[in-house]
């Protein structure tokens, strides 16, 4: 009887409460609001960037956005999976793949490298925490590998809406040029030159032209927490040591640092493709490990590689070892203090 | 030597002002009490009654099994009605004697005295401390005596006197060190005679000015005792995290405090060990903050121990209509219950109400490895590496991670984007380690 009364009182209250394990409490930062203030810090470039390169642009960055928002879809539908779009992940990735094309990018290749990126690199591994490469770059690597005429023959000068598009070469394309047929570099950045680099008037990928708003993007996702400051500071520093220590070796063949740091997409990759949570090192040690091995693999690509720019390949290198860094790095626990003078 | 700050942490919201300005108010009588014979860590104490048995106020109802293990007393005058399974605030279902009161409250021979402090030896003082029944009263229910019983070779040079309470919602300490630093310095000073320690710290955070100035104005007159103010990050108030927070002491890991020759005594406890020493009082009553805005009038309580929390609810207004939690203990660290019918224990600090729209319903997402688990991580360990050997069973990696190092205190849930249910990783590995040792050993 009593058992009974028990037992009822039990199915009375049971559903009415939830039961599950402490904490109890969260701060309501989810994956979706952590995208959503990349996408934010990514904004004034982007937009800057159509101000500058115009329509061409402005459709390179809905294209990608919508293939991969549709890619995430689709494959996780057919996987048979949750749907995971709104995480947001899949905005961002497809907003950074765009802006490491050029203006010029057609629709198919913009197409393409969504699905590379998201298919390939990112939801038959698993889907977001499981890609071991940062999809975006995989999907930039890939393009540039199967379409090099797409990806860097044709990159324009901003011109606004696109009406006078005057084909050049990005500034570090244009130093490895002179460097393999002249000997020398002919790089020469006069105060103009500068200044036009900094604002993004120069040619380039779509979101790597304006180091200022990268940076300032940058500093506001370090300002809210989303990254911390380890991988950007350890990469940016290592490359301006390393191109200053061969500049000191032999000003003809190696340009000055400030130039390396400021062309190519050092920026966008140091801020927003090196410092994806996925596919970089967990502990401030291992983000710091990680940055420098970037930039030593960047200033190698540059320098002595094939490629005029080597950010995509060193940030994927690097993104190889992540699982090693992470293991050498592990957090030493509280109280297991190494063995110290006695005191 | 405050400010010093130990790694991690986290800020959550406090919600300290519903009660922190509300005076202790005294629970009247309940028409039964549920007294559960496991209140304390360590073995069960032996129950002493069955049904049907007439008990005083303070009688030992249950007693002592052993040297980690108390006496349960009990709370007032009555019959036992029954001796049977009862949901235990921290989880299971536990055997309690159900005592209805008979309104006399009248004490057991010999109980309720004053006594002659002055006159006592430490053995004596830790003698009235264990026959009270006292365990740490901030949760962690460690029988009290055990902790003033250094092994030999270990000696203590500081007593921390924890005031923290870190844990959000909870404002029970708060009003005991507003409502009696008198008494608490004087339980302080048992266990510090026991013990023979000169230097006594009152450690409390800076959300609490007005504890603070008591606290130091009572300490004035007391040698060797001071007063520290703590920066307010969870989790402050953890044994180990204090320790390193006022001394820069770090307990070895694995370790005791006694280890860096530190005892940590919650504020409630002291209080108890007041009056156990000065009236031989056994440890009756607590003091229980129900909060929350599932309730109406939120309310610090002094509650008999093994009153419903049924009743406790009530007795502030009653239960909102989409309350979906009810935590015994605070929202970091306390437990959900299933049932109004858990009772109050010695280590029952709270019980916190969450209505609907400030829960969080765990939908788990894959790790995405953002490090925001392991920034806030006080016990410097790896959170989002050991959830993820847990979910694929690899509990040998996880102890080489040192899982069994984690506090519990649930700072890398808190902050995790995906939502992962870490700690609950963490206690199942701990418990499947636990298991693989017993096997091996």
């Amino acid at each position: 009887m009593v058992e009974e009364e028990k037992r009822k009182k039990k199915e009375d209250v049971g559903p009415r409460f939830l039961v599950s394990s402490s904490p109890h409490v969260h701060d309501r930062v989810r994956i979706n609001k952590i995208m959503m203030l990349v996408v934010i810090a990514l904004a004034p470039a982007a937009l800057l960037s159509i101000y500058l390169f115009g329509l061409p642009a402005f459709k390179v960055i809905v294209i990608s956005i919508a293939s991969a928002v549709f890619f995430e879809w689709a494959s996780r539908r057919l996987m048979k999976r949750s749907n995971t779009i709104g995480d947001y992940s899949a905005v961002v990735t497809g907003l950074l793949l765009a802006l490491n094309l050029p203006s010029t990018a057609p629709w198919w290749l913009v197409v393409v490298g969504n699905l590379f990126a998201i298919v390939i690199a990112k939801q038959i591994y698993g889907g977001l925490g499981y890609n071991p490469f940062n999809p975006a770059l995989v999907g930039r690597v890939v393009l540039l590998i199967s379409f090099p005429v797409q990806m860097t023959a044709h990159w324009v000068m901003p011109s606004r809406w696109g009406t006078n598009a005057v084909t050049t070469a990005t500034p570090l394309g244009k130093a490895k040029e002179s460097l393999l047929s002249l000997g020398h570099i002919d790089v020469h950045l006069t105060r103009t030159d500068v200044v036009n680099l900094l604002i993004g008037n120069r040619a380039g990928c779509i979101g790597e032209v304006s180091v200022v708003l990268l940076l300032a993007g940058g500093l506001f996702l370090i300002y809210k927490r989303v990254i911390s400051w380890h991988i950007p500071v350890a990469f940016i520093g290592t490359v301006w040591v390393m191109t200053d220590i061969f500049h000191m070796i032999d000003p003809t063949r190696y340009a000055d640092p400030s130039f390396h740091v400021i062309t190519g997409g050092l920026f966008l990759g140091a801020f927003f493709m090196a410092t994806d949570y996925v596919t970089s090192p967990i502990t401030h040690k291992g983000m710091i490990i990680f940055g420098v091995g970037c930039g030593v693999l960047t200033v190698i690509i540059r320098l002595f590689g094939a490629y005029p720019e080597g950010v995509s390949f060193a940030i994927l290198l690097m993104n190889a070892l992540t699982p090693l860094i992470d293991r050498a790095t592990n957090p030493v626990v509280f109280g297991s203090r190494k063995k110290k003078a006695a005191g | 030597m405050s400010g010093r700050h130990f790694f991690g942490g986290v800020h959550p919201e406090y919600h300290k002002e519903m009660t922190a300005g509300k005076a202790i108010e005294a629970m009247p009588m309940p028409e039964k009490l549920i007294v559960h014979f496991a209140q304390n860590i360590g073995s069960m104490p032996t129950p002493l009654v069955k049904r049907g048995d007439q008990v005083k106020k303070g009688q030992v109802i249950a007693e002592a099994s052993g040297f980690v293990s108390v006496p349960v007393h009990a709370p007032t005058s009555g019959k036992v009605e029954a001796v049977d399974m009862f949901p235990n605030p921290v989880g299971a279902e536990t055997l309690a004697a159900v005592i209805a009161p008979d309104g006399e409250d009248a004490w057991a021979e010999g109980l309720n005295v004053e006594q002659d402090t002055d006159s006592m030896n430490g053995d004596q003082i830790k003698g009235l401390i264990r026959d009270a029944g006292l365990v740490g009263m901030g949760g962690a229910t460690f029988p009290t005596h055990v902790k003033l019983s250094p092994p030999e070779g270990k000696y203590i040079d500081t007593l921390i006197l924890n005031g923290a309470e870190c844990e959000p919602y909870l404002t029970a300490d708060h009003r005991l060190m507003l409502e009696h630093p008198a008494e608490i310095l004087e339980g302080a000073s048992f266990f510090a005679r026991v013990l023979d320690v000169k230097r006594v710290i009152v450690a409390i955070e800076k959300n609490k000015p007005d504890a603070i100035e008591k606290m130091k104005k009572a300490v004035e007159v007391k040698e060797g005792y001071s007063v520290e103010a703590l920066d307010v990050v969870y989790p402050q108030g953890a044994e180990k995290q204090l320790i390193f927070a006022l001394t820069g002491r770090r307990v070895p890991a694995g370790g005791l405090p006694m280890d860096v020759n530190v005892l940590v005594q919650n504020v409630g406890t002291a209080f108890a060990a007041y009056e156990a020493v000065r009236f031989k009082r056994p440890l009756l009553e607590r003091v229980v903050t129900v909060t929350g805005n599932g309730v109406a009038e939120p309310k610090n309580i002094r509650a008999r121990i093994g009153t419903r929390f049924e009743d406790m609810i009530d007795r502030c207004g009653g239960l909102a209509e989409d309350t979906v939690k009810v935590i015994s203990g605070g929202p970091m660290m306390g437990v959900a219950q299933y049932s109004l019918d858990a009772a109050v224990t010695k280590g029952t600090s709270g019980i916190v109400t969450l209505r609907k729209d400030e829960v969080v319903q765990f939908v788990s997402d894959p790790c995405i490895r953002c490090g925001r688990c392991v920034e806030a991580c006080p016990m410097r360990l790896n959170p989002s590496a050991l959830s993820i050997f847990i979910e694929m069973c690899h509990f040998e990696d996880a102890a080489e991670y040192h899982v069994t190092d984690c506090i519990e205190c649930g700072s890398c849930a808190y902050v995790c984007p995906s939502q992962r249910p870490l700690v609950h990783h963490f206690r199942r590995a701990k418990a499947e380690i636990r298991k693989m040792s017993r096997k091996a050993g």
